[in-house]
């Protein structure tokens, strides 16, 4: 029974970990197809994360809250689509710049509101959704945040769907690998290129929201400590396909879940807790190295399209 | 009764006139050629049809109507299809998936239905394709049957092919004919870009010849002849580069020998490959593209691994050496694509030193004076037109094929590669080529030139050897060789030399 | 939907307007963020001055600009010269990380040196480790085509969590409990340059890694050969140029300078190592060498600049209440308009 229990709070926690990084992830797949590497998903989800809370906070909703955040993360995702697509500037950097403006304007914003107190002000969170309460080990996997449900059971069908059984899925796909071909095809690249990163944006911005919203009801400075660049490596793990992208996900969540579970079960290890902590980091790098040997990257990506 | 009007176009760029005051008038159910040579302005025509260029000034006319076309999808929209030498395919799609690309807007795609309509499409047009195959996996011929099908599905009436029997052997030309005549049948217009006299004198109803960006004439093909045409077409008489007599080819220089590789993607290109070049010769390698000639080219410049097999240089191993090994050698190595065998945002300075850096460094730093000198001497000898401080990228194709000649025989090798040294050059630049490697062979090297323009290796070879999917299926020399022979081997249809390896 | 469709032109901008650029850039920059200094109840003009220029009225104020610029100038020459060769090195942030370890090690151990041998020692000490921390990324990316930007961002987080263990752990302050090093030796701390000021023979040490790294990419072979592979690797290549080990030393030279980056840090403010050594030092870097167009002796300049609004910032937050995080927000509004002009000095939009 112990086993299973720890087993059950272990995979509650694996979903709950994963949840932000897989929104994050998902967001990153729809921009790296379309042929853009989004490096500003680590300030998007810091800006969400905070957009959320001040929202949250003000208005008292914490739905207003998370709409607010989606809202952040199209508006940057359309401003690197402007730099990437329309202006067609060097991806790394210009990603880089996002980053840095998004948590810019979050740490200001922040600041002006709340001062520079040394307690971070909270707000009541999104409460945990407690379905078969009673059945004792899939009750403790099942009470998870909303986000979470919405995360893995609507954000990741339905980008699957998108992306391969829709039309838009297929135009997607194609001004990432063939510019060129889609726009003799008469599609529109430039207009494509910014739904998906704008999308993407929103998506970003609702896995830091996440942290905000259900996990902290409180944002800080660490609030996403370099998830956006797990979600970059998870994508090229998950071969820049949702579903695989999720497995990707899970495995990170799992190994950084592991982590918590035996800090918090105190357990005096002869290694020091920082070596968990980095595992997650290290595995990805190995998945990466294994993965990245077939990885099909999308033929256009990092390369910017222009009419002759 | 016109189906697409075009008058008094004018495109240019830069300083370049591509287009002066153009007249095109296209009739509805009429395969009608667009006769040119390089340059002459025939492509950019029709990529102002199509969109993908807007005219300076001038008029287009589709269905009598004045029509603003803006891009491929307002062409689309009118019915106007272009299938572009540089196919316009998704390669991990399947057929299908590229032929509805763009074109069908529901939401949820039924790939089985789908598969199904392009299938029924292409039965239609009487064109031969599996619509579920994935595109990367076709053939060139099945390819440009792909992008057919693509302008045909999108309800085209007005079919442009620009230039479309440059990557196919004879066969598949005959069959690519087959489905245009068909076509015809039924009402739709195809606009044939070619500057191969015997093609538009076998398919076309009509004929506009371009010259220097203007319309020279149009007429009927049943009443001109291919002379008639040549005239219009070229304007000028042509010089021939001159071979000056039988090669002394004595003294084998370089040596291939059962030479395999792959193609990068696991799939064997080379198989086998042997032959000699002796010094003083030309040896010419023919055939048609994608047979093995990028991947030879390649592997002898060192930047291909073969996968077994020999390279020897004056009887030393080279096989698998780096580039730098190559050029030490002995080899001078120009590369099949200018753009890629330098270093565009350098400047030609840089460029033209960069094989032999050692030569130029003094304990690591860069000895300027000497760099410029060297390269003021070879601009001069090779009558470059750039200055040593310009950078390579905004060279013409002319200049740069002289800097990257200059760069190679400088050094005067024992051995050139030469592959498809005069692709995409005009008549000038192309004789200038010429010259340069008839006076290499003048002056003892071997040259080995891989080209895909037949009449090139028939004027500069001593000896011709036919490569046809990745094997050499005969060596004859040149005065042993007529076009028809070498075009049945070319398809593969005859293969001259089973065990391949000459005696050397 | 309408959608405006732009056309880029290449045509080559005016030469007066190449010489308005810095000038335009900082007015647009004004413009954009006057509007967050208006929100935190500022006059925008008011606080530009306290931003750019009273920083650099006096003395002291003025001579901390340099401190501020000191691991500016070395991140953003380091991540230029792995971008000259087209390797990504988004990694100078845990490079810097490694040579300042290195370097709190080091400065324990060199008790009683004279000062001139622990600068050698402790330049090499940190050169090695930012280069051993760049390594396997960069074999990665050289020999199994790992992408470097990932794979650099990842081991960025994983050293912070080394750093967190060592201090938590062995070095943890016994008396006081804080996790930081134990100071370093006096012989092992770098020259004060100027009386009641923090500028110290940090500042130097960047200015003659800026002095080498211009010589080596205009002067030498090598650097040739760097641009070439950065320019075109296939061109490289076909001309003989060993792409691969090329590559590899540039992110090796990169990590290396960003390791210096750490330990002047470390010997020259701090005096230990801790958790907070760097504010993003090595991000900036990526973005202080993009501003100076990969031009060693313009990213050294640039570098000065960043400094500059560094110190700025903090001015501007101290007298006027404004947050210092306009510091940020000016760098990256900066970074994006230049990117801009960049493109607008080469290309013309125009809308069809």
């Amino acid at each position: 029974m112990v086993v299973a229990m720890f087993i059950a709070t272990l995979t509650a926690a694996t979903l709950r970990v994963a949840t932000p990084i897989l929104l994050a992830a998902i967001g990153e797949t729809f921009s790296e197809r379309a042929g853009v590497l989004n490096l500003g998903i680590e300030g998007i989800m810091f800006l969400g994360a905070f957009v959320g809370f001040y929202t949250a906070d003000v208005s008292g909703s914490l739905w207003v809250g998370l709409l607010a955040a989606i809202m952040s993360g199209i508006l940057l995702g359309l401003l690197m689509a402007f730099f990437t697509v329309t202006l067609g500037v060097n991806q790394h950097v210009s990603g880089l710049g996002i980053t840095l403006l998004a948590s810019g304007l979050a740490l200001y914003a922040f600041r002006l509101n709340y001062g520079g107190s040394a307690t971070p002000p909270s707000i009541p969170p999104f409460e945990q959704l407690t379905l078969l309460e009673n059945i004792p080990v899939l009750g403790t996997i099942l009470n998870q945040y909303m986000l979470t449900y919405i995360g893995f059971l609507l954000v990741v069908p339905i980008s699957w769907w998108v992306m391969y059984r829709t039309s838009f899925g297929l135009k997607i796909r194609a001004v990432g690998e063939n510019p060129e071909a889609a726009d003799a095809a008469g599609i529109n690249v430039f207009r494509i290129r910014y739904i998906a990163i704008a999308a993407g944006g929103g998506l970003m911005a609702m896995g830091g929201a996440f942290l905000s919203l259900s996990q902290l009801g409180a944002f800080t400075h660490g609030i996403i400590a370099g998830r956006g660049w797990v979600a970059i490596a998870l994508v090229i793990f998950g071969n820049w396909n949702p579903s695989k992208v999720m497995l990707g996900s899970l495995i990170f969540g799992g190994t950084y879940a592991l982590q918590l579970r035996l800090q918090a079960m105190g357990l005096q290890l002869p290694i020091p807790y920082e070596t968990f902590l980095a595992l997650p980091y290290i595995v990805t790098i190995i998945a990466l190295v294994i993965a990245g040997r077939q990885a099909s990257y999308p033929a256009a990506l990092l390369k910017p399209y222009r009419r002759e | 009764m016109h189906v697409v009007e075009m008058r008094q176009i004018t495109k240019q760029f830069g300083d370049v006139i591509a287009n002066d005051r153009v007249e095109f008038q296209l009739k509805r159910g009429e395969i009608h050629a667009l006769l040119g040579e390089n340059g002459a302005g025939k492509t950019t025509l029709m990529r102002i049809l199509f969109g993908l260029y807007r005219e300076d000034s001038g008029e287009v006319i589709v269905d009598d109507q004045p029509v603003r076309i803006g891009s491929p999808k307002d062409a689309i929209a009118l019915g106007i299809g272009m299938v572009t030498q540089h196919f316009a395919l998704v390669p991990p799609f399947s057929v299908a998936e590229n032929v509805i690309m763009g074109y069908r807007d529901s939401l949820s795609m039924d790939m089985k239905a789908i598969e199904a309509e392009v299938a029924s499409s292409a039965k239609k047009f009487t064109i031969e394709i599996d619509p579920s195959a994935i595109v990367r996996h076709l053939s060139v011929g099945q390819k440009q049957r792909v992008e057919i099908l693509k302008a045909l599905f999108r309800e085209a009436r007005v079919l442009i092919l620009d230039e479309p029997t440059a990557v196919l052997v004879p066969q598949e030309v005959d069959a690519l004919f087959d489905i245009l005549r068909n076509l015809r049948e039924q009402g739709i217009s195809v606009i044939f870009i070619s500057h191969k006299l015997n093609e538009v004198m076998a398919i076309s109803d009509r004929v506009t010849v371009l010259r220097d960006g203007r319309a020279i004439s149009t007429i009927d093909t049943s009443s001109t002849t291919p002379s008639e045409l040549a005239k219009m077409m070229v304007g000028r008489e042509t010089f021939g580069v001159t071979r000056q007599g039988e090669a002394v080819a004595d003294q084998p220089i370089l040596q291939v020998e059962r030479l395999c590789a792959d193609d990068g993607r696991g799939l064997q290109a080379l198989k086998d490959i042997s032959f000699v070049v002796n010094s003083g010769e030309i040896l010419g390698i023919a055939g048609v593209g994608g047979n093995g000639q990028k991947e030879l080219a390649e592997t002898l410049c060192g930047t291909r691994q073969p996968t077994s097999g020999g390279i020897l240089v004056r009887d030393k191993q080279m096989s698998g050496a780096s580039p730098s090994e190559m050029t030490a050698a002995g080899l001078g190595r120009v590369p099949e694509d200018r753009h890629a065998g330098m270093v565009g945002e350098l400047t030609v300075a840089d460029n033209m030193v960069m094989e032999h850096l050692s030569r130029f460094t003094k304990r690591g730093m860069l000895d300027r004076k000497a760099i410029k000198n060297y390269t003021d001497q070879l601009i001069e000898q090779f009558q470059i037109k750039a200055k040593p401080s310009d950078r390579a990228r905004t060279l013409s194709g002319g200049n740069m094929q002289k800097l990257l000649l200059a760069r190679v025989l400088a050094n005067q090798p024992d051995v050139l590669i030469a592959p498809q040294p005069t692709r995409g050059l005009d008549v000038g630049a192309t004789e200038y080529v010429h010259n340069q490697l008839l006076e290499q062979r003048q002056r003892g090297a071997a040259v080995l030139l891989i080209s895909e323009d037949l009449d090139e290796i028939l004027a500069l070879s001593d000896r011709i050897a036919v490569v046809y999917e990745g094997e050499i299926v005969g060596v004859l020399p040149v005065h042993d060789a007529d076009i028809e022979r070498l075009g049945l081997m070319m398809s593969g249809v005859i293969k001259e030399n089973k065990d391949a390896v000459p005696q050397i | 939907m309408p959608f405006p469709k732009f056309r880029l032109e290449k045509t080559g901008a005016p030469m007066w307007f190449r010489g308005l650029i810095p000038v335009i850039t900082l007015v647009l920059t004004f413009i954009l963020t006057s509007g967050l200094i208006i929100w935190g109840k500022a006059n925008p003009f008011e606080a530009y001055y306290y931003f750019l220029i009273d920083p650099l009225a006096g003395r002291v104020s003025f001579l901390e600009v340099l401190v501020k610029s000191t691991p500016l100038i070395l991140t953003g020459i380091a991540v230029t010269v792995a971008f000259v060769a087209g390797y990504y090195n988004i990694g100078a942030e845990g490079q810097l990380y490694a040579g300042a370890l290195a370097a709190a090690w080091l400065g324990t151990v060199l008790e009683g040196v004279s000062t001139p041998v622990a600068i050698l020692v402790m330049v090499s000490g940190g050169f090695i480790a930012g280069m051993i921390w760049a390594l396997i990324p960069a074999l990665l990316r050289v020999y199994l085509n790992v992408d470097e930007v990932v794979t650099t961002l990842l081991t960025n987080s994983i050293i912070l969590f080394i750093i967190s263990a060592i201090l938590n752990g062995p070095w943890r302050d016994p008396q006081s409990g804080w996790p930081q090093s134990p100071e370093i030796a006096e012989a092992a701390r770098l020259p004060q340059l100027a009386e009641r000021s923090r500028l110290h023979f940090g500042f130097v040490i960047a200015l003659v890694a800026v002095a080498v790294i211009w010589f080596i990419l205009t002067r030498t072979g090598f650097g040739l050969k760097l641009r070439a592979v950065g320019l075109g690797k296939e061109g490289a290549r076909f001309a003989g140029i060993q792409v691969k080990r090329t590559m590899l030393l540039a992110a090796l030279i990169s990590g290396g300078l960003a390791g210096i980056a750490g330990y002047v840090e470390v010997a020259g403010i701090q005096y230990h190592l801790i958790g907070e050594l760097s504010p993003g030092y090595g991000y900036t870097g990526i973005i202080i060498a993009t501003m100076g167009g990969l031009n060693a002796l313009a990213v050294a300049a640039s570098g000065l600049f960043f400094g500059l609004v560094e110190t700025g910032a903090q001015t501007v937050s101290r007298a006027l209440g404004v947050p210092v995080y306009l510091g940020e927000i000016t760098q990256a509004t900066m970074l994006l308009v230049i990117l801009g002009m960049f493109l607008l000095q080469r290309y013309r939009i125009r809308r069809v």
